[in-house]
């Protein structure tokens, strides 16, 4: 007989949830970390104190005492808080903490960066401040004054790096993770920041050797090839030639290899800061099947506008203007707007602590949108299940950043194949089992039925469309 | 046709897609008093940590059930009446049914100590289980876990999680050495003690002491040390949670008794999973598996039977299970014993970060088990070696491509070989 307790037991586990579990108090302290955390402390007020007008703004001394802390500290702490726990997934008190569970403090900081992105591209006199403190290290690489690009570079490539730390500690067991972050360091150090920097410099026109059309679509439009065509010196040509070649060839060869993770995971500077910066917000993208119809609508729509927009500016400029006048420079500057701007920027990057780390990714980047189609049809990247040893516990899914629900092929013994994977393999790193490998198989055709056969596959996927 | 199933677990679940995708009319009612929908039930400690959310470990979304026209009903079943084919249930009146699944699952294990009912004092099995623990965890600092087996390894990494102090009481030499070999156990409580947990190996559980005020103040040891704690975990195993069915019409021993395709002994009723033991006709004992895998399986094939494929049949097939203590993954393919047998011929390779190790077993020269730790091996790979009884040299040849590491991992295999083909030729 069941006992009376058990009857009575009528819990809505669904809404109600269960919350925290009580916690004891820590016996030993944890100066290490409060020491480095108020080191960081003082250079987010060295920084506040300038923008407040501090008399040493502008000055290498003022740049060096706000930022030498912050970007010593903060790994530092990152080192001793994941030092105290031994190497292994540890993603205890994710759902407890208000940042990372989408709390208060999860909008709070999300509306915080949506703010910046605001002021960044309508306002940036807002910026003027945080401007000129970065001014020194602007004029040193760059050879000119700082403006509201050099800051947020500077800002997007310090996130990068510190949060970088972050994942080599967090990640400390896994070779994957920590040659796949080291990689997206690089890239954006070196690729994104200092030889954009030096170009200038150097008097070049500033070129970005790691983005290319759709993502960085002006590098196809009509306006930026004459620029680079008509600079001296000949390293424009050079230009066009790097973002073509990258675009009509590097895209599908190495996608055809090794997936869309070749880029989106390892060199893309959007995927670098959400990698990085973004890791803590993972577990927060909507696994639902309705989230999913709404990115397969919304990530192919940025594909088709960008691409008309692209063809509508080369057909205008072929014919001296004559055929669409003014529309394909107002639909140039629309695309600049509402997806440039907007979706990449605001929403894709302020939206992290509520939508997850990748929201510009997996519903917006016409970039992700060709390679996530050549992935899903023609590529030997997948992921592959270990025959019946998952247990359906879900932690896959749930650190999925691109919101693909992997526990619903793994408890099925079938290969993950989607076309918005990007490769991260923290699925395969949270596993608890061990069920889930991130593979380059010998050809494209064994991965699913009729693979073998893309065209029609494609085809196929379009008649039944959503 | 209408079939009742009993319980949301993994067994159930089974049964039913099972039963929906051969029968794509009838109605099926799955009863569960625990909760609405199905969850993962080794999913449980995540909650408790962190992790995840309790709508994570859904293995499906609750659509899926409407979709597939699969009805959930909030309840338990106080009887089974088998001669009007009826359950009575707690909160509605009575469910009638043309065909039933039992598929209860198990319950945990209590060997009446003194004080095993005290506030404070619980297993590990249940929503209602984790719910529990909430509740006595408040202004815990100390806990002690009664038995050392898969539960307790993760009640005790739940608990540390919050900085509740865990001492486990082990009644054996060493950890789950009644399932591990010697050295994957020793391997267990080196990790056990280096993170910080309590192990008392070769000691029992005494007494449980109350505060005077009905709840657990501590244990006293069959050493007679008493342990402080403010929550005891039992995790002495489990036992098949066949209530419902003693009371009936229905034959029971340690399980629910049913033939190879899940049948009981009355028409139509069926039972699977951790509740069910199968007979083994002409042998001495039958078969109980409690574990998810088998569940699974187990669930498939009673929704066959169900179905009216009459000729289907459980094949057990080659054993396996997985685990993981503490941060030590732990996958084991066919039958390794902890003492090896006068004919085995064991192999076993450890990394000496003791983090990674390896155990080959032959007899008669083939390979009959495989254990690893700390590495992945695929399932496949693993079970069709001992399926076609491979020899040692074919494994040897073979064994990079069982390998399951992620990418980049060092690769163990070459040393492991050298070792193992060394002590061969020894």
């Amino acid at each position: 007989m069941i006992n009376a307790k058990t009857l009575d037991y009528s819990f809505d586990e669904e809404s109600e949830g269960f919350g925290e579990p009580p916690k004891a108090e820590k016996a030993e302290s944890r100066f290490g970390e409060k020491f480095f955390l108020a080191i960081v402390a003082f250079g987010v007020l060295a920084f506040v104190v300038q923008l407040l007008g501090a008399p040493f703004k502008g000055t290498w001394f003022g740049f060096l005492l706000a930022f030498i802390p912050i970007i010593i500290g903060t790994p530092i702490y990152f080192f001793i808080h994941y030092n105290d726990t031994e190497a292994g997934i540890k993603n205890d008190n994710v759902y407890f903490g208000s940042i990372s569970a989408g709390g208060i403090l999860g909008w709070l900081a999300g509306i915080f960066l949506i703010g910046f992105y605001v002021f960044l591209y309508w306002k940036p006199e807002y910026l003027s401040g945080g401007i000129e403190i970065v001014d020194p290290l602007a004029r040193a690489l760059s050879g000119g004054p700082a403006n509201q690009w050099f800051l947020y570079g500077f800002f997007y490539t310090v996130l990068v790096l510190v949060f970088g730390i972050r994942m080599f500690m967090k990640y400390r067991h896994n070779r994957y993770q920590i040659i796949r972050t080291s990689s997206v360091m690089f890239f954006q150090f070196g690729l994104a920041f200092v030889i954009p920097n030096l170009l200038k410099a150097l008097n070049q026109p500033e070129f970005y050797f790691t983005y290319f059309w759709p993502l960085k679509y002006e590098y196809l439009f009509p306006g930026t090839v004459s620029k680079f065509v008509s600079h001296p010196e000949g390293l424009g040509i050079f230009f066009i030639f790097w973002g073509a070649m990258m675009t009509f060839i590097a895209i599908p060869v190495l996608t055809y290899f090794y997936g869309k993770r070749w880029y989106c995971s390892w060199v893309c500077g959007c995927g670098g800061l959400a990698e990085t910066f973004g890791d803590p917000w993972r577990q927060l993208s909507d696994k639902s099947t309705k989230a999913w119809k709404i990115e397969r609508w919304s990530i192919h729509s940025v594909l088709v506008f960008v691409t008309v927009t692209t063809v509508l500016l080369w057909a205008n400029s072929a014919t001296g203007g004559q055929i669409f006048g003014e529309a394909s420079s107002t639909l140039k500057r629309w695309y600049g707007f509402v997806i440039g701007a907007m979706f990449a920027g605001v929403i894709g990057v302020g939206f992290y602590p509520i939508l997850g780390n990748r929201p510009w990714c997996r519903f917006g980047c016409p970039m992700a949108a060709i390679l996530g189609l050549i992935q899903k049809y023609y590529s030997r990247f997948r992921i592959t299940t270990n025959g019946g040893q998952c247990m359906s516990c879900g932690n896959c899914s749930t650190y999925c950043e691109m919101g693909i629900d992997v526990r619903k092929y793994a408890q099925k013994g079938e290969n993950i194949i989607r076309a918005s994977c990007v490769g991260c393999g923290v699925c395969a790193a949270v596993c608890p089992r061990g069920v889930l490998k991130l593979e380059n198989g010998k050809t494209h055709k064994d991965r699913y039925e009729g693979s073998d056969k893309p065209v029609s596959a494609f085809i196929d996927s379009i008649k039944h469309f959503p | 046709m209408h079939v009742a199933i009993i319980g949301n677990g993994v067994t159930g679940v089974s049964a039913a897609i099972r039963i929906r995708q051969l029968q794509p009319d009838w109605k099926i009612t799955m009863i569960s008093g625990e909760s609405d929908y199905h969850y993962s039930r080794p999913a449980l400690m995540y909650i408790f940590m962190g992790h995840m959310r309790y709508q994570d470990t859904k293995p499906y979304e609750n659509s899926f059930w409407e979709l597939n026209k699969i009805d959930l009903l909030r309840d338990w079943v106080t009887e089974i009446d088998t001669q009007n084919k009826q359950l009575k249930l707690h909160k509605n009146s009575s469910l009638n049914f043309d065909k039933l699944l039992i598929a209860t699952g198990s319950k945990s294990n209590k060997f009446g100590w003194p004080g095993q009912d005290l506030d404070g004092v619980q297993g590990l099995y249940d929503l209602m289980d984790l719910k529990l623990l909430y509740e006595n965890c408040k202004g815990a600092k100390n806990a002690v876990i009664v038995g050392g087996g898969l539960i307790g390894v993760e009640f005790a990494e739940m608990l540390h999680s919050r900085n509740i102090h865990p001492t486990f009481l082990v009644r054996e030499k060493s950890y789950w050495n009644n399932v591990l070999p010697k050295e994957e156990s020793e391997m267990v409580n080196k990790l056990i003690r280096k993170q910080g947990l309590g192990l008392k190996l070769e000691t029992e559980l005494k007494e449980i002491v109350d505060n005077g005020n009905g709840r657990v103040k501590g244990v006293i040891t069959d050493k007679d040390e008493f342990i402080d704690c403010e929550v005891v975990g039992l995790t002495a195993g489990v036992s098949p949670n066949i209530d419902l069915a003693k009371e009936s019409s229905i034959n029971t021993g340690k399980g629910i008794l049913v033939d190879w395709g899940f049948r009981t002994n009355e028409t139509d009723i069926f039972a699977a999973g951790d509740c069910a033991e199968i007979i083994k006709e002409g042998e001495e004992r039958n078969l109980l598996q409690q574990v998810w895998y088998t569940g699974k399986m187990q669930g498939k094939v009673a929704g066959e039977s169900i179905s009216g494929l009459e000729n289907t049949t459980y094949d057990p097939g080659i054993w396996y299970n997985s685990a993981k203590f503490l941060d030590l993954e732990y996958q084991t393919y066919g039958m390794i014993m902890p003492k090896a047998k006068d004919s085995e011929e064991h192999l076993f390779w450890e990394h000496e970060n003791n983090l990674h190790a390896i155990r080959i077993v032959t007899e008669n020269g083939s390979v009959t088990g495989i254990n690893v730790m700390g590495l992945r091996y695929k399932h496949k790979v693993c079970e069709s070696w001992i399926r076609e009884k491979r020899s040692l040299e074919y494994v040897f040849d073979n064994l990079k491509e069982a390998n399951f590491d992620p990418e980049f991992y060092t690769r163990f295999e070459e040393d492991i070989i050298r070792k193992f083909k060394k002590e061969q030729a020894a």
